[in-house]
Protein backbone atom coordinates (compact mmCIF):
# COMPACT_ATOMS: atom_id res chain seq x y z
CA UNK A 1 0.00 0.00 0.00
CA UNK A 2 1.44 3.37 -0.95
CA UNK A 3 1.77 6.16 1.58
CA UNK A 4 -0.78 8.29 -0.24
CA UNK A 5 -3.34 5.52 -0.39
CA UNK A 6 -2.74 4.86 3.28
CA UNK A 7 -3.84 8.43 3.85
CA UNK A 8 -7.09 7.97 1.94
CA UNK A 9 -8.39 4.54 2.88
CA UNK A 10 -7.58 2.47 5.91
CA UNK A 11 -8.98 -0.83 7.10
CA UNK A 12 -7.38 -0.08 10.51
CA UNK A 13 -5.94 1.58 12.51
CA UNK A 14 -6.75 5.21 12.97
CA UNK A 15 -5.44 5.24 16.48
CA UNK A 16 -5.27 8.98 17.10
CA UNK A 17 -8.71 9.57 15.61
CA UNK A 18 -10.23 6.77 17.65
CA UNK A 19 -8.71 8.05 20.87
CA UNK A 20 -10.65 11.26 20.37
CA UNK A 21 -13.88 9.31 19.99
CA UNK A 22 -16.34 8.81 17.15
CA UNK A 23 -19.87 10.15 16.61
CA UNK A 24 -21.22 6.66 17.29
CA UNK A 25 -19.57 3.51 18.60
CA UNK A 26 -18.07 0.97 16.21
CA UNK A 27 -18.50 -1.88 18.61
CA UNK A 28 -21.49 -1.74 20.91
CA UNK A 29 -22.28 -4.50 23.38
CA UNK A 30 -25.79 -4.78 24.74
CA UNK A 31 -26.47 -7.11 27.63
CA UNK A 32 -30.19 -7.86 27.30
CA UNK A 33 -30.73 -9.55 30.65
CA UNK A 34 -28.94 -10.40 33.87
CA UNK A 35 -30.87 -13.67 34.00
CA UNK A 36 -28.81 -16.77 33.26
CA UNK A 37 -29.19 -20.53 33.47
CA UNK A 38 -25.48 -20.85 34.22
CA UNK A 39 -23.32 -19.41 36.99
CA UNK A 40 -19.91 -19.19 35.35
CA UNK A 41 -17.16 -18.50 37.83
CA UNK A 42 -15.69 -15.63 35.77
CA UNK A 43 -18.94 -13.92 34.66
CA UNK A 44 -18.17 -10.30 33.71
CA UNK A 45 -21.68 -9.09 34.50
CA UNK A 46 -22.19 -11.05 37.76
CA UNK A 47 -25.34 -12.49 36.20
CA UNK A 48 -27.87 -14.97 37.49
CA UNK A 49 -31.11 -13.23 38.45
CA UNK A 50 -33.27 -11.06 36.21
CA UNK A 51 -33.44 -7.40 37.23
CA UNK A 52 -36.99 -6.15 37.73
CA UNK A 53 -36.02 -2.88 36.00
CA UNK A 54 -35.01 -4.73 32.81
CA UNK A 55 -35.90 -2.76 29.65
CA UNK A 56 -39.30 -3.70 28.24
CA UNK A 57 -39.80 -4.89 24.68
CA UNK A 58 -40.97 -1.41 23.63
CA UNK A 59 -37.97 0.22 25.30
CA UNK A 60 -35.62 -2.20 23.54
CA UNK A 61 -37.26 -1.41 20.20
CA UNK A 62 -36.74 2.30 20.86
CA UNK A 63 -33.05 1.64 21.50
CA UNK A 64 -32.80 -0.22 18.18
CA UNK A 65 -34.54 2.67 16.40
CA UNK A 66 -31.97 5.04 17.85
CA UNK A 67 -29.07 2.78 16.87
CA UNK A 68 -30.43 2.74 13.32
CA UNK A 69 -30.57 6.55 13.25
CA UNK A 70 -26.98 6.72 14.57
CA UNK A 71 -25.89 4.15 11.95
CA UNK A 72 -24.54 1.69 14.46
CA UNK A 73 -24.30 -1.09 11.92
CA UNK A 74 -24.19 -4.01 14.29
CA UNK A 75 -24.54 -4.78 17.94
CA UNK A 76 -23.08 -7.55 20.10
CA UNK A 77 -25.86 -8.93 22.24
CA UNK A 78 -25.11 -10.81 25.42
CA UNK A 79 -26.24 -11.14 29.01
CA UNK A 80 -26.76 -13.09 31.21
CA UNK A 81 -28.13 -15.53 28.68
CA UNK A 82 -29.97 -13.34 26.15
CA UNK A 83 -32.04 -16.15 24.62
CA UNK A 84 -33.81 -16.56 27.97
CA UNK A 85 -35.74 -13.34 27.33
CA UNK A 86 -39.14 -14.37 25.90
CA UNK A 87 -38.92 -11.51 23.36
CA UNK A 88 -35.35 -12.32 22.30
CA UNK A 89 -36.26 -13.73 18.87
CA UNK A 90 -38.60 -10.82 18.22
CA UNK A 91 -35.90 -8.26 19.11
CA UNK A 92 -33.39 -10.12 16.93
CA UNK A 93 -35.73 -9.86 13.96
CA UNK A 94 -36.59 -6.23 14.80
CA UNK A 95 -32.91 -5.25 14.82
CA UNK A 96 -32.16 -7.00 11.54
CA UNK A 97 -35.21 -5.39 9.94
CA UNK A 98 -33.84 -1.99 11.02
CA UNK A 99 -30.35 -2.37 9.52
CA UNK A 100 -28.77 -3.22 12.85
CA UNK A 101 -26.93 -6.51 12.40
CA UNK A 102 -26.81 -8.79 15.43
CA UNK A 103 -24.06 -10.92 16.83
CA UNK A 104 -25.25 -12.65 19.94
CA UNK A 105 -23.40 -14.66 22.55
CA UNK A 106 -25.06 -17.70 24.03
CA UNK A 107 -24.23 -20.74 26.10
CA UNK A 108 -26.40 -22.67 23.66
CA UNK A 109 -29.30 -23.41 25.97
CA UNK A 110 -32.10 -22.41 23.56
CA UNK A 111 -30.50 -23.33 20.24
CA UNK A 112 -32.86 -26.18 19.42
CA UNK A 113 -32.97 -27.65 15.90
CA UNK A 114 -36.04 -25.44 15.22
CA UNK A 115 -34.28 -22.22 16.35
CA UNK A 116 -31.17 -23.23 14.44
CA UNK A 117 -33.28 -23.57 11.28
CA UNK A 118 -34.75 -20.09 11.84
CA UNK A 119 -31.28 -18.61 12.39
CA UNK A 120 -29.96 -20.28 9.25
CA UNK A 121 -32.64 -18.45 7.30
CA UNK A 122 -31.68 -14.96 8.51
CA UNK A 123 -29.14 -12.46 7.22
CA UNK A 124 -26.99 -10.25 9.40
CA UNK A 125 -27.03 -12.64 12.34
CA UNK A 126 -23.83 -13.99 13.85
CA UNK A 127 -23.77 -16.43 16.74
CA UNK A 128 -21.06 -16.88 19.33
CA UNK A 129 -21.27 -20.03 21.40
CA UNK A 130 -19.23 -19.74 24.58
CA UNK A 131 -16.88 -22.58 25.41
CA UNK A 132 -13.98 -22.22 27.83
CA UNK A 133 -12.47 -25.66 27.44
CA UNK A 134 -11.97 -27.98 24.46
CA UNK A 135 -12.99 -30.83 26.78
CA UNK A 136 -15.88 -31.09 29.24
CA UNK A 137 -13.43 -31.41 32.11
CA UNK A 138 -11.73 -28.06 31.45
CA UNK A 139 -14.88 -26.22 30.34
CA UNK A 140 -17.25 -27.36 33.08
CA UNK A 141 -14.71 -26.46 35.76
CA UNK A 142 -15.46 -22.75 35.19
CA UNK A 143 -18.81 -22.83 33.35
CA UNK A 144 -20.54 -25.52 35.41
CA UNK A 145 -21.61 -29.16 34.96
CA UNK A 146 -23.27 -29.98 31.63
CA UNK A 147 -22.29 -26.71 29.96
CA UNK A 148 -19.83 -28.31 27.53
CA UNK A 149 -22.40 -30.80 26.29
CA UNK A 150 -24.98 -28.01 25.91
CA UNK A 151 -22.65 -25.84 23.82
CA UNK A 152 -21.57 -28.71 21.58
CA UNK A 153 -25.20 -29.74 21.05
CA UNK A 154 -25.97 -26.17 19.96
CA UNK A 155 -23.06 -26.23 17.50
CA UNK A 156 -24.31 -29.53 16.12
CA UNK A 157 -27.82 -28.13 15.71
CA UNK A 158 -26.53 -25.05 13.91
CA UNK A 159 -24.40 -27.11 11.56
CA UNK A 160 -27.21 -29.55 10.83
CA UNK A 161 -29.54 -26.64 10.02
CA UNK A 162 -27.04 -25.20 7.55
CA UNK A 163 -26.07 -22.16 9.64
CA UNK A 164 -22.64 -21.25 8.37
CA UNK A 165 -19.66 -19.83 10.19
CA UNK A 166 -20.83 -19.76 13.80
CA UNK A 167 -18.19 -18.55 16.23
CA UNK A 168 -16.80 -20.53 19.14
CA UNK A 169 -15.92 -17.94 21.77
CA UNK A 170 -13.23 -18.91 24.26
CA UNK A 171 -11.98 -17.01 27.29
CA UNK A 172 -8.32 -17.93 27.59
CA UNK A 173 -7.36 -19.30 31.00
CA UNK A 174 -4.47 -21.08 32.65
CA UNK A 175 -6.30 -24.37 32.05
CA UNK A 176 -7.05 -24.03 28.34
CA UNK A 177 -3.98 -22.34 26.83
CA UNK A 178 -2.70 -25.88 26.18
CA UNK A 179 -5.84 -26.62 24.15
CA UNK A 180 -5.56 -23.93 21.46
CA UNK A 181 -5.03 -26.46 18.67
CA UNK A 182 -7.89 -28.56 20.03
CA UNK A 183 -10.20 -25.53 19.97
CA UNK A 184 -9.21 -24.88 16.35
CA UNK A 185 -9.96 -28.52 15.48
CA UNK A 186 -13.32 -28.27 17.25
CA UNK A 187 -14.18 -25.11 15.28
CA UNK A 188 -13.15 -26.81 12.02
CA UNK A 189 -15.33 -29.81 12.84
CA UNK A 190 -18.42 -27.58 13.12
CA UNK A 191 -17.54 -25.27 10.23
CA UNK A 192 -17.11 -22.53 12.80
CA UNK A 193 -14.56 -19.78 13.41
CA UNK A 194 -12.57 -19.70 16.61
CA UNK A 195 -12.66 -16.53 18.71
CA UNK A 196 -10.28 -16.14 21.62
CA UNK A 197 -10.64 -13.40 24.21
CA UNK A 198 -8.81 -12.29 27.28
CA UNK A 199 -9.86 -13.26 30.82
CA UNK A 200 -10.66 -10.03 32.65
CA UNK A 201 -10.65 -9.64 36.45
CA UNK A 202 -14.10 -8.03 36.12
CA UNK A 203 -17.35 -9.04 37.80
CA UNK A 204 -17.11 -12.51 39.34
CA UNK A 205 -13.84 -12.78 37.44
CA UNK A 206 -12.28 -10.73 40.24
CA UNK A 207 -12.69 -13.71 42.56
CA UNK A 208 -10.97 -16.24 40.30
CA UNK A 209 -8.55 -14.15 38.26
CA UNK A 210 -5.54 -14.96 40.46
CA UNK A 211 -6.08 -18.69 39.86
CA UNK A 212 -7.22 -18.58 36.24
CA UNK A 213 -5.30 -15.90 34.37
CA UNK A 214 -2.60 -17.31 32.07
CA UNK A 215 0.88 -17.60 33.55
CA UNK A 216 3.63 -15.44 31.99
CA UNK A 217 5.05 -18.33 29.96
CA UNK A 218 1.51 -19.18 28.75
CA UNK A 219 1.06 -15.59 27.55
CA UNK A 220 4.03 -16.13 25.25
CA UNK A 221 2.53 -19.39 23.98
CA UNK A 222 -0.75 -17.57 23.30
CA UNK A 223 1.00 -14.68 21.53
CA UNK A 224 3.00 -17.01 19.29
CA UNK A 225 -0.14 -18.98 18.48
CA UNK A 226 -2.06 -15.80 17.60
CA UNK A 227 0.76 -14.57 15.36
CA UNK A 228 0.96 -17.96 13.62
CA UNK A 229 -2.81 -18.15 13.07
CA UNK A 230 -3.27 -14.49 12.11
CA UNK A 231 -6.58 -13.59 10.54
CA UNK A 232 -7.88 -17.16 10.81
CA UNK A 233 -8.79 -16.58 14.44
CA UNK A 234 -10.87 -13.74 15.88
CA UNK A 235 -9.84 -11.98 19.09
CA UNK A 236 -12.20 -9.02 19.55
CA UNK A 237 -8.88 -7.12 19.54
CA UNK A 238 -8.63 -8.07 23.21
CA UNK A 239 -4.95 -9.07 23.37
CA UNK A 240 -3.34 -5.77 22.51
CA UNK A 241 -1.35 -5.92 25.76
CA UNK A 242 0.54 -8.83 24.13
CA UNK A 243 1.70 -6.59 21.28
CA UNK A 244 4.52 -5.42 23.55
CA UNK A 245 6.22 -8.77 22.74
CA UNK A 246 7.11 -7.23 19.39
CA UNK A 247 4.95 -7.65 16.32
CA UNK A 248 1.52 -6.02 16.67
CA UNK A 249 -1.47 -8.34 16.48
CA UNK A 250 -4.10 -7.75 13.78
CA UNK A 251 -6.86 -5.29 14.71
CA UNK A 252 -7.20 -2.29 16.93
CA UNK A 253 -4.33 -2.08 19.41
CA UNK A 254 -5.74 0.36 21.92
CA UNK A 255 -8.33 0.62 24.66
CA UNK A 256 -11.54 1.71 22.94
CA UNK A 257 -13.54 2.25 26.12
CA UNK A 258 -15.91 5.20 25.73
CA UNK A 259 -14.17 6.11 22.46
CA UNK A 260 -15.23 3.45 19.95
CA UNK A 261 -16.70 0.89 22.35
CA UNK A 262 -19.32 0.88 25.09
CA UNK A 263 -21.89 -1.28 26.83
CA UNK A 264 -25.63 -0.94 27.43
CA UNK A 265 -26.72 -3.06 30.39
CA UNK A 266 -30.16 -4.70 30.86
CA UNK A 267 -31.62 -1.71 32.72
CA UNK A 268 -30.31 0.87 30.22
CA UNK A 269 -27.18 1.91 32.10
CA UNK A 270 -24.36 2.82 29.70
CA UNK A 271 -20.84 1.79 30.72
CA UNK A 272 -17.51 2.55 29.04
CA UNK A 273 -16.89 -1.06 28.03
CA UNK A 274 -18.24 -4.59 28.55
CA UNK A 275 -15.47 -5.32 31.05
CA UNK A 276 -16.16 -2.28 33.21
CA UNK A 277 -19.61 -2.75 34.73
CA UNK A 278 -18.88 -0.61 37.78
CA UNK A 279 -20.12 2.80 38.99
CA UNK A 280 -16.69 4.23 38.22
CA UNK A 281 -17.33 3.67 34.50
CA UNK A 282 -21.06 4.43 34.39
CA UNK A 283 -21.70 7.23 31.88
CA UNK A 284 -25.45 7.51 32.38
CA UNK A 285 -28.77 5.79 31.73
CA UNK A 286 -30.48 5.92 28.36
CA UNK A 287 -33.94 6.17 29.94
CA UNK A 288 -33.19 8.98 32.37
CA UNK A 289 -30.43 10.88 30.54
CA UNK A 290 -32.04 11.62 27.19
CA UNK A 291 -31.32 8.50 25.16
CA UNK A 292 -28.25 6.59 24.06
CA UNK A 293 -26.97 9.21 21.64
CA UNK A 294 -26.97 11.90 24.34
CA UNK A 295 -25.05 9.66 26.74
CA UNK A 296 -22.54 8.60 24.06
CA UNK A 297 -21.88 12.09 22.78
CA UNK A 298 -22.13 14.29 25.88
CA UNK A 299 -21.59 12.33 29.11
CA UNK A 300 -18.83 13.70 31.33
CA UNK A 301 -17.23 10.26 31.68
CA UNK A 302 -16.91 9.64 27.92
CA UNK A 303 -15.78 13.20 27.27
CA UNK A 304 -13.02 12.63 29.82
CA UNK A 305 -11.96 9.31 28.27
CA UNK A 306 -11.60 11.08 24.90
CA UNK A 307 -9.05 13.57 26.21
CA UNK A 308 -5.42 12.90 25.29
CA UNK A 309 -3.89 10.29 27.60
CA UNK A 310 -0.42 10.82 28.95
CA UNK A 311 0.64 7.21 29.42
CA UNK A 312 1.54 7.94 33.04
CA UNK A 313 4.07 5.52 34.47
CA UNK A 314 4.13 3.71 31.10
CA UNK A 315 5.12 6.81 29.09
CA UNK A 316 8.83 6.11 29.39
CA UNK A 317 8.48 2.45 28.34
CA UNK A 318 9.74 1.79 24.83
CA UNK A 319 6.76 -0.51 24.18
CA UNK A 320 4.10 2.08 25.05
CA UNK A 321 3.25 2.65 21.38
CA UNK A 322 2.55 -1.08 20.99
CA UNK A 323 0.26 -1.71 23.96
CA UNK A 324 -0.72 1.87 24.95
CA UNK A 325 -0.79 0.87 28.61
CA UNK A 326 -3.07 -2.12 28.17
CA UNK A 327 -6.61 -2.68 29.43
CA UNK A 328 -8.25 -0.08 31.68
CA UNK A 329 -10.64 -2.60 33.23
CA UNK A 330 -7.86 -5.09 34.00
CA UNK A 331 -6.01 -2.36 35.88
CA UNK A 332 -9.05 -1.07 37.72
CA UNK A 333 -10.32 -4.43 38.94
CA UNK A 334 -6.90 -5.50 40.20
CA UNK A 335 -6.58 -2.23 42.13
CA UNK A 336 -3.79 -0.81 39.93
CA UNK A 337 -3.62 2.86 38.86
CA UNK A 338 -5.24 3.50 35.46
CA UNK A 339 -2.20 5.37 34.16
CA UNK A 340 0.22 2.57 35.01
CA UNK A 341 1.02 -0.85 33.57
CA UNK A 342 -1.51 -3.58 32.79
CA UNK A 343 -1.45 -6.37 35.44
CA UNK A 344 -0.42 -8.78 32.69
CA UNK A 345 2.16 -6.45 31.12
CA UNK A 346 4.43 -8.77 29.17
CA UNK A 347 7.46 -6.67 30.04
CA UNK A 348 6.92 -7.62 33.68
CA UNK A 349 5.92 -4.17 34.96
CA UNK A 350 2.48 -5.43 35.97
CA UNK A 351 3.79 -8.26 38.14
CA UNK A 352 5.87 -5.74 40.05
CA UNK A 353 2.89 -3.40 40.45
CA UNK A 354 0.70 -6.24 41.75
CA UNK A 355 3.17 -6.80 44.60
CA UNK A 356 2.71 -3.23 45.83
CA UNK A 357 -0.05 -1.85 48.00
CA UNK A 358 -3.44 -1.98 46.30
CA UNK A 359 -7.12 -2.36 47.08
CA UNK A 360 -9.35 -4.39 44.78
CA UNK A 361 -12.59 -2.39 44.31
CA UNK A 362 -15.84 -3.97 45.50
CA UNK A 363 -18.46 -4.60 42.82
CA UNK A 364 -21.32 -2.08 42.63
CA UNK A 365 -23.96 -4.48 41.28
CA UNK A 366 -24.52 -8.18 41.86
CA UNK A 367 -27.15 -10.31 40.14
CA UNK A 368 -25.73 -13.64 41.29
CA UNK A 369 -28.27 -16.12 42.56
CA UNK A 370 -28.84 -15.89 46.26
CA UNK A 371 -28.72 -19.67 46.55
CA UNK A 372 -26.50 -21.79 44.32
CA UNK A 373 -28.28 -23.55 41.46
CA UNK A 374 -27.52 -27.01 40.14
CA UNK A 375 -25.29 -25.58 37.41
CA UNK A 376 -22.90 -23.79 39.72
CA UNK A 377 -19.32 -24.78 38.98
CA UNK A 378 -17.49 -26.54 41.77
CA UNK A 379 -14.00 -25.16 41.57
CA UNK A 380 -12.16 -27.86 43.46
CA UNK A 381 -9.02 -29.48 42.23
CA UNK A 382 -7.02 -32.40 43.57
CA UNK A 383 -3.55 -31.17 44.33
CA UNK A 384 -0.70 -31.59 46.80
CA UNK A 385 0.55 -29.09 49.29
CA UNK A 386 4.17 -28.36 48.63
CA UNK A 387 4.94 -28.05 52.34
CA UNK A 388 3.74 -31.53 53.24
CA UNK A 389 6.04 -34.34 52.24
CA UNK A 390 4.10 -37.36 53.50
CA UNK A 391 0.40 -38.10 53.98
CA UNK A 392 -0.98 -37.28 57.41
CA UNK A 393 -1.15 -40.22 59.81
CA UNK A 394 -3.86 -40.49 62.45
CA UNK A 395 -2.40 -40.01 65.88
CA UNK A 396 -3.60 -43.44 67.04
CA UNK A 397 -1.70 -45.17 64.24
CA UNK A 398 1.60 -43.72 65.37
CA UNK A 399 3.94 -45.55 67.65
CA UNK A 400 3.71 -44.35 71.25
CA UNK A 401 7.49 -44.11 71.11
CA UNK A 402 7.51 -41.94 67.94
CA UNK A 403 10.08 -39.20 68.23
CA UNK A 404 11.59 -40.79 71.36
CA UNK A 405 15.25 -41.43 70.83
CA UNK A 406 16.78 -42.90 73.99
CA UNK A 407 20.31 -41.83 74.75
CA UNK A 408 23.01 -44.14 76.01
CA UNK A 409 23.12 -42.38 79.38
CA UNK A 410 19.40 -42.79 79.90
CA UNK A 411 19.42 -46.45 78.95
CA UNK A 412 22.34 -47.07 81.28
CA UNK A 413 20.40 -46.09 84.36
CA UNK B 1 -7.61 1.24 -19.40
CA UNK B 2 -7.33 2.36 -15.80
CA UNK B 3 -10.13 2.67 -13.28
CA UNK B 4 -10.18 6.41 -14.09
CA UNK B 5 -11.84 5.67 -17.44
CA UNK B 6 -14.30 3.13 -16.04
CA UNK B 7 -17.80 3.58 -14.60
CA UNK B 8 -18.18 2.67 -10.94
CA UNK B 9 -20.81 3.12 -8.25
CA UNK B 10 -21.08 2.75 -4.48
CA UNK B 11 -22.26 -0.78 -3.73
CA UNK B 12 -25.92 -0.90 -2.64
CA UNK B 13 -24.91 -3.13 0.29
CA UNK B 14 -22.71 -0.36 1.71
CA UNK B 15 -23.72 2.38 4.15
CA UNK B 16 -21.52 5.41 4.80
CA UNK B 17 -21.51 6.95 8.26
CA UNK B 18 -20.04 10.47 8.44
CA UNK B 19 -17.22 10.88 10.96
CA UNK B 20 -14.91 13.83 11.73
CA UNK B 21 -12.09 12.32 9.64
CA UNK B 22 -14.25 11.28 6.67
CA UNK B 23 -16.56 8.31 6.89
CA UNK B 24 -16.94 4.79 8.07
CA UNK B 25 -18.10 2.39 5.35
CA UNK B 26 -19.93 -0.77 6.35
CA UNK B 27 -20.77 -3.56 3.92
CA UNK B 28 -23.89 -5.35 5.13
CA UNK B 29 -23.25 -8.53 3.15
CA UNK B 30 -19.58 -9.23 3.75
CA UNK B 31 -19.63 -7.27 7.04
CA UNK B 32 -16.41 -5.46 6.33
CA UNK B 33 -15.71 -2.15 7.94
CA UNK B 34 -13.49 0.34 6.11
CA UNK B 35 -12.48 3.90 6.90
CA UNK B 36 -12.49 6.60 4.25
CA UNK B 37 -9.91 8.94 5.66
CA UNK B 38 -10.67 12.22 3.87
CA UNK B 39 -13.94 14.10 3.29
CA UNK B 40 -12.93 14.50 -0.39
CA UNK B 41 -12.77 10.73 -0.87
CA UNK B 42 -16.18 10.38 0.74
CA UNK B 43 -17.60 12.96 -1.69
CA UNK B 44 -16.05 11.12 -4.65
CA UNK B 45 -17.36 7.72 -3.54
CA UNK B 46 -20.87 9.07 -3.00
CA UNK B 47 -20.93 10.72 -6.42
CA UNK B 48 -19.38 7.87 -8.46
CA UNK B 49 -22.71 6.64 -9.78
CA UNK B 50 -23.66 10.05 -11.15
CA UNK B 51 -20.71 10.12 -13.53
CA UNK B 52 -19.78 8.08 -16.58
CA UNK B 53 -16.18 7.75 -15.44
CA UNK B 54 -14.24 7.85 -12.21
CA UNK B 55 -12.09 10.60 -13.73
CA UNK B 56 -15.15 12.79 -14.25
CA UNK B 57 -16.22 12.24 -10.64
CA UNK B 58 -12.77 13.27 -9.41
CA UNK B 59 -12.79 16.43 -11.54
CA UNK B 60 -16.26 17.32 -10.36
CA UNK B 61 -15.16 16.88 -6.72
CA UNK B 62 -12.25 19.23 -7.36
CA UNK B 63 -9.50 16.65 -6.81
CA UNK B 64 -6.28 18.02 -8.41
CA UNK B 65 -5.02 15.99 -11.40
CA UNK B 66 -1.78 15.27 -9.56
CA UNK B 67 -3.75 13.28 -6.97
CA UNK B 68 -5.84 11.24 -9.42
CA UNK B 69 -3.46 8.28 -9.36
CA UNK B 70 -3.59 8.12 -5.56
CA UNK B 71 -7.39 8.23 -5.64
CA UNK B 72 -7.37 5.50 -8.31
CA UNK B 73 -5.30 3.29 -5.96
CA UNK B 74 -7.66 3.98 -3.09
CA UNK B 75 -10.73 3.16 -5.20
CA UNK B 76 -9.15 -0.06 -6.45
CA UNK B 77 -8.66 -0.98 -2.81
CA UNK B 78 -12.35 -0.35 -2.16
CA UNK B 79 -13.27 -2.43 -5.22
CA UNK B 80 -11.44 -5.46 -3.78
CA UNK B 81 -13.95 -5.72 -0.94
CA UNK B 82 -17.01 -4.80 -3.05
CA UNK B 83 -17.38 -1.39 -1.42
CA UNK B 84 -17.74 -0.05 -4.96
CA UNK B 85 -18.88 -1.96 -8.06
CA UNK B 86 -18.74 -1.50 -11.84
CA UNK B 87 -21.87 0.37 -12.92
CA UNK B 88 -22.60 -2.17 -15.63
CA UNK B 89 -22.59 -5.06 -13.15
CA UNK B 90 -24.89 -3.10 -10.89
CA UNK B 91 -27.30 -2.44 -13.79
CA UNK B 92 -27.49 -6.19 -14.55
CA UNK B 93 -27.89 -7.08 -10.89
Amino acid sequence: MTAVQERLVAPLPLVEQFERGLDAPICLTWELTYACNLECAHCLSISGRRDARELTTAQCEAVIDELQRMQVFYVNIGGGEPTIRPDFWHLLQYAVDHQVGVKFSTNGTRLTPERAAFLASTDYVDIQVSLDGATAEVNDYVRGPGSFEMAVQALENLQAAGFRDAKISVVCTRHNIGQLDDFKALADRYGATLRLTRLRPSGRGADVWDDLHPLPEQQRVLYDWLVANGDGVLTGDSFFHLSAYGESLPGLNLCGAGRVVCLIDPIGDVYACPFAIHDEFLAGNLLSDGGFQAVWQTSALFTGLRQPQTGGACATCSFYDSCRGGCMAAKFFTGLPLDGPDPECVQGHGAAALLGERTVPASTQDHSRTTPGRNQPVMLQLSRRDDVAVPPVPACAESPLAGFLPTREESAT
Amino acid sequence: MTILEESWVLSPAVALRPEPFGALAYHFDNRRLTFLKTPALVAVVRALGEHDTVGAALERAGVPAAQHAAYADALEGLALTDMIRPQRQEAIA
